[in-house]
């Protein structure tokens, strides 16, 4: 690992979880374990980062994404803004391109954008000199995500030295809406280019188009997959999704294809079980799942911090010399 | 083949065209072991002393100075590495680099003798991040500096405590240190910088 | 001859012209054509015309002036996107010498004033014929009939009905308004949309939408109206033209009703010839359209319906907008591209090079056949001596140039096709005799 692992040209932005090769993904893994040895120190913020700007541009509401970028900027010393649509002159119509040329002016040199149009994130790094970190853009991808996911299944499944080590083998079963989630799909890439072996369940009105295209299986028995996985993802499954028919009900959905005590006794002894959030108890997952040893829900949340300092980390290495 | 390696001499660094040897296997030999003696007799015998080798070549050369002092003086030095990637100044010139391991000993660093070691002084803004990167570590009671190298052009008002080789060099020149344990042989080498 | 064409271009004095050694389409010869008094006054060799200006059409096609049976002018009411001046003038640019004005603008072309409107700035700017399509139902809100037979009398003679943009989605409304035109010769021009399984659609429900995760806009979507628009077309013995055909399997229904010899007819877009949606893959909204790009195998299938004639002609749905309306991420761009000053060029490059039509059939695709679907007198005729001065000059040979929006007569930039090389130029066009375009460029 010398010269550039991630050369300031090639990677300046992270938009979506296909740019990564394996040993960028894993150097990306790499640098956030060593980084979860700095946070469990008593002092834990890194001056890296110090005179840069990080903005954190969410024109969708989503505290837990936002703090967690927050968290993740400060620690390294940054200055952060951020930058919520509501009550801004976005409300007021302001177009997604002129909010990124009044981010220029700021001199941003990280933007972090939560959007609910697809491609909103590849756009803006049209637009802005800075680097631009997809923090979901509709439903499309949200490619940190699928990092801390990965890092956390490493973190649990992998050897005691997890360095330089993918998923190979690593059996994830991806449970839900994928037709509409950015979770599924950044996680699908991600985990295919870390060797692991992904399976999507969901009933087939919420299964992608050409999902056979995707480096993935598809199923829609739940059961049938539990039994051989690793790993359990669920997805959080919006009420709205009823009223446009994908599904008759929601007490149906949960029962085919929810996680409860009884799903769970079905899954391998070491098996884990992870949710992105928020969850939507005694729907996608319940109660006793989600509080259960085996998920890794609360890790998840801590793991996000550690993975988006290293995302930060690494983009802006050499921002200057970029620019 | 069958090896009938020259001993490198201080014109040419053998294998490594275009570059000048300036120190032979056993001349870091001796070097470290000078240190080594130097570090004894500054600390009254190593007391509570604490190597710690700055990535990647100061990690293998605090493991040999551990390993002297252990030979000199019976008593094992507690020996780790710190990385000081994330201290570093310079984040906005230069490509992100991967993070190394940082490993202190159990005993930690509070009121110990911390000795960092690096294989070259240059500009001293590596000391520099490497004493920010330490602060977060603990308080360590004195913190000193091995280097095999000092090769001059301080930007910082920093000096090495214990110094294999002073090696007063040209700005553009390159200095290389090669490693048993990284390069797979010992040797320091002199270049032009753009070769 | 010449029923609609009462007003006069320019100084109102139609020039007298000489054309030399042009290769006339569809005659399989090279020939010299005289114009005089906004007709065809002779076509032949070594024709004489003392006094006639000299155009030297060594190497050019002779085509008949192309006619487009969709183009968005639209004025009134989005004038910065663009006029009916700015339009027919790069109609003109691109060999029409007569265009079918949308009637989406702004109010909508849904009563004989705004037709009629449309019809005096097409005269008045005098590039081209401009022949207002009307609404079908009133704003283009498919509730209400609009008041068709008022614009089918007007001035602007509307023989064309459309809600393009929206699909007249009432099956008994439809119904209808195919019943209502046959009174005067009329034709219903469908924009097949389901609306229920294309709400929030952004690009063709297919595998390059799946990966950018954004809305499919299934091909059924497309299909289901056109079978059913061809039922009722053929329950009422009436007119039905698709419009944008963009999808295989519309393809295969519409070769099944013409089969059954309903009248049904059907154009298609240069854009859905040429480019497919993996265009979409760098969300750039230039390549955002309704109906959307689709793929490979739909392209081939549309080029060879359009050879075959099963698609009847090529039409631009030239869709201009203004510069705002697609610097924004994908979902809040507008639909729509221009097509004007490209569309000969693009069917050359997608039906001619590739052997699928020759001049002629290019004559026939973009002249005679929008001309006889859209009731247009006086154009889309062959070459002969006592037709209408309406024909244009193409240079096939022309080497192949990239596309600069920023130099095209349309106010709007949104060509998909900028930086693309294309063949060809179109080097004049003759409307009634009087040059509007000459070496590529509009004559005033």
């Amino acid at each position: 690992m010398t010269g550039s692992p991630m050369p300031a040209g090639r990677h300046r932005h992270l938009i979506s979880a296909a740019d990564l090769s394996r040993d960028e993904a894993v150097l990306i893994l790499d640098t956030a374990a060593e980084l979860a040895s700095v946070a469990g120190r008593p002092i834990r913020k890194l001056p890296t980062l110090r005179g840069m700007t990080v903005v954190n541009l969410f024109f969708e509401d989503s505290t837990r994404t936002r703090t967690s970028f927050e968290a993740a900027a400060k620690r390294l010393s940054a200055d952060v803004i951020n930058f919520s649509a509501r009550g801004s002159s976005v409300a007021k119509g302001e177009s997604l391109k002129d909010t990124a040329l009044t981010l220029e002016a700021m001199g941003a040199d990280a933007v972090v954008v939560r959007h609910s149009a697809s491609g909103a994130a590849h756009r803006l790094a049209g637009w802005v000199t800075g680097s631009v970190v997809n923090a979901g853009d509709g439903t499309h991808e949200h490619p940190t995500q699928a990092l801390l996911d990965a890092f956390t299944m490493r973190q649990r499944l992998g050897a005691p030295d997890q360095r330089g080590g993918g998923l190979d083998g690593v059996r994830v079963t991806i449970v839900g809406d994928v037709l509409h989630s950015r979770v599924a799909r950044s996680n699908v890439l991600l985990l295919a280019t870390l060797g692991a072996e992904v399976t999507l369940v969901a009933p087939p009105t919420l299964m992608p188009y050409a999902v056979e295209t995707w480096p993935c299986k598809a199923s829609y028995d739940f059961d049938a997959e539990l039994r051989k996985s690793d790993v359990v993802m669920m997805l959080r499954v919006q009420q709205e999704r009823m009223t446009a028919a994908y599904f008759p009900s929601i007490r149906e959905y949960s029962r085919r294809y929810g996680l409860d005590a009884g799903r769970m006794a079905l899954l391998p002894e070491h098996a884990i079980v992870m949710h992105p959030g928020p969850m939507n108890r005694g729907v996608e997952i319940a109660a006793e799942v989600a509080d259960s040893p085996r998920s890794t829900i609360v890790a998840q949340v801590s793991n996000g911090v550690i993975v988006r300092m290293a995302v930060l980390y690494l983009l802006l290495g050499g921002a200057a010399a970029a620019a | 083949m069958c090896a009938m390696r020259p001993e490198p001499g201080h014109e040419q660094g053998a294998g490594h065209p275009g570059w000048k040897a300036v120190l032979t296997p056993e001349e870091i030999r001796r070097a470290l072991s000078r240190v080594a003696h130097e570090i004894l007799e500054r600390t009254h015998g190593g007391e509570g002393i604490v190597l710690l080798g700055i990535p990647t070549r100061g990690v293998p050369l605090a493991r040999r100075l551990a390993a002297r002092i252990a030979e000199f003086e019976g008593t094992s030095a507690p020996y780790g590495s710190l990385d000081v990637t994330m201290h570093r100044d310079d984040l906005r010139l230069r490509p992100a680099r991967a993070l190394q391991r940082t490993e202190v000993p159990s005993g930690g660093v509070d009121g110990k003798t911390v000795v960092l070691v690096d294989d070259v002084l240059f500009s001293g803004r590596t000391i520099r991040a490497a004493l920010d990167a330490l602060n977060d570590l603990g308080r360590p009671r004195a913190v000193q500096l091995a280097v095999l190298v000092d090769r001059g052009h301080r930007e910082l008002p920093i000096r090495a405590d214990y110094v294999g080789k002073n090696l007063p060099t040209a700005y553009r020149e390159v200095v290389r240190v090669l490693l048993e344990e990284t390069d797979g042989e010992d040797s320091v080498l002199l270049g032009e910088r753009d070769r | 001859m010449n029923g609609a064409g009462t007003a006069r271009n320019g100084d109102g004095m139609a020039e007298e012209w000489l054309i030399k050694g042009a290769r006339i389409a569809g005659a399989d010869r090279v020939a010299d054509i005289r114009l005089a008094g906004g007709v065809i006054t002779g076509v032949g060799e070594d024709l004489s015309a003392p006094g006639a200006r000299v155009l030297d059409a060594a190497g050019l096609v002779a085509l008949p002036g192309l006619v487009d049976l969709h183009t968005h002018l639209r004025e009134p009411g989005r004038e910065d996107a663009e006029t009916v001046e700015t339009g027919t003038r790069g109609a003109a640019l691109g060999g029409f010498t007569a265009v079918h004005a949308m009637a989406n603008t702004e109010p909508a072309a849904d009563t004989a004033g705004v037709v009629e409107q449309v019809w005096r700035l097409g005269q008045q700017a005098g590039y081209c014929d401009v022949r207002p399509v009307g609404a079908v139902t009133v704003g283009l809100g498919g509730r209400q009939l609009a008041e068709l037979g008022a614009m089918a009398d007007s001035a602007a003679r509307v023989r064309v009905f459309s809600d393009d943009g929206n699909c007249v989605a009432d099956p008994l409304l439809m119904l209808r308004a195919l019943e209502y035109v046959k009174a005067f010769d009329g034709v219903i021009a469908q924009h097949a949309q389901e609306p229920r399984l294309t709400e929030g659609a952004q690009l063709n429900e297919g595998e390059v939408a799946s990966r950018l995760g954004l809305a499919g806009w299934p091909a059924a979507a497309e299909e289901a109206i056109i079978a059913r628009d061809c039922l009722l077309a053929a329950h009422v013995g009436s007119a039905l033209h698709v419009c944008h055909v963009s999808t295989a399997g519309s393809v295969e229904i519409i070769r099944w009703a013409k089969s059954k010899g309903w009248q049904v007819t059907a154009e298609v877009t240069p854009h859905h010839l040429l480019l497919t949606d993996d265009l979409a893959a760098g969300y750039d909204p230039v390549f955002k359209v309704n109906p959307p790009l689709r793929t490979h195998a739909d392209v081939a299938a549309l080029r060879a319906a359009l050879a075959d004639g099963t698609i009847d002609c090529v039409a631009t749905d030239h869709a201009p907008h203004p510069v705002e309306a697609k610097e924004t991420e994908w979902a809040a761009a507008a639909n729509g591209m221009t097509g004007l000053e490209t569309a000969l060029r693009v069917v050359h490059l997608a039906m001619v090079d590739t052997g699928l039509l020759d001049w002629a059939g290019v004559a026939d695709r973009m002249s005679a056949r929008p001309a006889a679907i859209g009731r247009v007198p006086g154009h889309g005729q062959p070459l002969r001596p006592g037709g209408p001065a309406n024909l244009t000059l193409y240079d096939p040979a022309a080497p192949a140039e990239a596309v600069d929006p920023a130099a095209h007569a349309s106010k709007s930039r949104n060509s998909p096709f900028a930086g693309m090389a294309l063949p060809g130029q179109v080097h004049a066009t003759f409307l009634r005799g009087t040059a509007t375009v000459l070496d590529g460029k509009v004559t005033r």
